[in-house]
């Protein structure tokens, strides 16, 4: 679904991943680890086409980057749902709005995915707060609608950066349970995090796998997380 | 070029839904509509100028052409004389239709502007004016002049067209400077929509970003500006083009005494013309909006 290959990318001067490869195939689970500014966020946005990579290649659904028109990238992240580490919503559209507005754009209408909506608001858990605007709305609430709005759409995959980075533990732990639920429905997951026992809680969970970026490159990690 | 229509199609079926993601803006959207709508109040007489100057090319082009005039200035007891004696010539001049001595009350009529309605005229020695129709073909003025010296001496013949060609020329300058000054407000009205616009995407360059993130494409967003943008311009103008509307009903009539500049406004069926401002103003808010968004998103990731 999505592949990188032999991929590079630097910013400016230093080059911050280098010679890296992955692919994630239907229904796999992946944790993305690795300290803070090793390049968890820039790799996720290699992913979903964000960036162009400096040197190699990153195929999305089989298609080159490099040769995908703006248009082709609109339509490949309408199968890729991301949850960013900031949420990223419209602040003067309500929650529910926000939620649907990957429908909105994609020109999808809206009356007829009304009971989705309703179903998958219900299932983040914001029922009370569907009315709201984002900004009223606590940490982790928004990462909620975040995943919502991620799933809206029913994306072959789902990245999430840091989904957890802003609530407390049993909140990280709901979140996972609705991410591990989409996993069981069919989605490829990977989640970037630095979070480690939200890793080793999930792979009680769940099969996943644990990549781990160092010195540039991209690593599996072992049996000792 | 071929002009491509789709877009203007879509536009027209789009639902709302496009416009509800981009937030309401107060002021820069009331600023826009501001400008629009005096723009189309400066349109508006620009227009008006150019169809009352055309009309006034027109009639000084085609009436006074027909027409000319021949002064006749002798002493009291040859006047009659010498008058009759040009109307008799006038008669076997090929290419005069008709000719008529003016009566004394209508020479008082073409004086009553300078001299005042109760001047003396039997008193003063005012020439006598014979009036002169052409008929299509017209009339040889210099063979007709050489006629008039010999036969009657008294006699200037006046063609018209020493101050007449000057007159013709001033309105069809007049004309066209009003064509020009529309063409200029398009022109205005294009780059005011499109800082307005570039203004808008810069201030929004946040909400672009995640209506990207969340697959949205180049023309959808671009279609909830200019949108936004055509209407204000189409409400705006012809808000503007009401008010410039009335501010020529309420110029004073045209009077035949006024010249000119009493003649200002629309006439019959070109009260239809202002009409069309509002539309050409939303057309090029559309397309200026339209190449203002696609450049800025190009440029975007």
């Amino acid at each position: 679904m999505i592949e990188l290959e032999n991929v590079a990318y630097s910013y400016g001067g230093g080059e911050l991943l280098s010679d890296l490869s992955l692919s994630l195939s239907p229904g796999s689970f992946h944790f993305l680890t690795g300290p803070s500014g090793a390049g968890k966020t820039t790799l996720l946005k290699l992913c979903y086409g964000a960036l162009v990579p400096t040197s190699g290649q990153v195929r999305l659904f089989g298609q080159d980057r490099r040769t995908m028109e703006r248009d082709d990238i609109a339509m490949a992240r309408r199968r890729i749902g991301v949850v960013h580490q900031d949420c990223k919503f419209l602040d003067h559209l309500s929650v529910s709005d926000n939620i649907a507005l990957p429908l909105m754009v994609s020109g999808r209408d809206l009356l007829n995915e009304a009971a989705n909506l309703k179903e998958l608001i219900g299932w983040v858990g914001l029922r009370e707060r569907a009315g709201a605007l984002p900004p009223e709305l606590s940490g982790g609430e928004r990462q909620r609608a975040a995943l919502a709005r991620a799933v809206i759409m029913s994306p072959d995959v789902v990245l999430a950066d840091e989904p957890t980075g802003n609530v407390d533990w049993e909140m990280s732990q709901r979140l996972l349970r609705l991410l591990i639920e989409l996993n069981h429905m069919g989605k490829t997951i990977m989640i970037a995090t630095h979070d480690l026992a939200l890793i080793r809680a999930a792979k009680s969970q769940v099969q996943a796998r644990v990549l781990r970026i160092a010195s540039r490159r991209l690593q599996l990690a072992g049996a000792d997380l | 070029m071929k002009l491509d229509l789709s877009p203007v199609t879509g536009f027209l079926l789009a639902d709302a839904q496009a416009d509800r993601v981009v937030p309401p803006t107060g002021f820069t959207a009331w600023l826009t509509l501001f400008s629009a709508a005096a723009m189309g109040f400066l349109a508006v007489f620009a227009l008006a100028l150019s169809l009352a100057t055309g009309r006034l090319a027109d009639r000084w082009g085609n009436e006074l052409a027909r027409s000319s005039t021949i002064r006749i200035s002798a002493p009291e007891g040859q006047m009659a004389a010498q008058t009759q004696a040009a109307l008799r010539l006038l008669e076997t001049t090929s290419g005069v239709a008709s000719a008529r001595a003016l009566s004394s009350e209508e020479e008082a009529a073409l004086l009553a502007p300078w001299f005042g309605p109760d001047l003396p005229i039997d008193q003063l020695p005012i020439p006598q004016l014979i009036e002169v129709v052409e008929d299509g073909a017209g009339f040889d003025a210099e063979g007709l002049r050489l006629r008039l010296a010999a036969e009657v001496p008294g006699a200037v013949l006046d063609d018209h067209t020493r101050w007449r060609r000057p007159l013709v020329r001033a309105a069809d300058r007049l004309r066209l400077l009003g064509w020009v000054s529309l063409v200029l407000i398009g022109a205005a009205v294009a780059a005011m929509i499109t800082l307005a616009a570039n203004a808008a995407l810069a201030a929004n360059s946040q909400l672009i970003s995640v209506l990207r993130l969340v697959g949205a494409r180049d023309t959808f967003i671009a279609r909830a500006f200019v949108r936004r943008f055509t209407l204000r311009a189409l409400g705006g103008a012809a808000l503007g083009v009401m008010l410039g509307c009335l501010a020529v009903l309420m110029l004073p009539g045209a009077e035949p005494e006024g010249g000119f500049l009493t003649g200002l406004g629309f006439q019959g069926w070109h009260w239809l013309w202002p009409l069309v401002i509002p539309p050409l103003a939303a057309v090029v808010a559309f397309f200026a909006t339209r190449t203002a968004a696609h450049k800025t998103l190009k440029d975007m990731p």
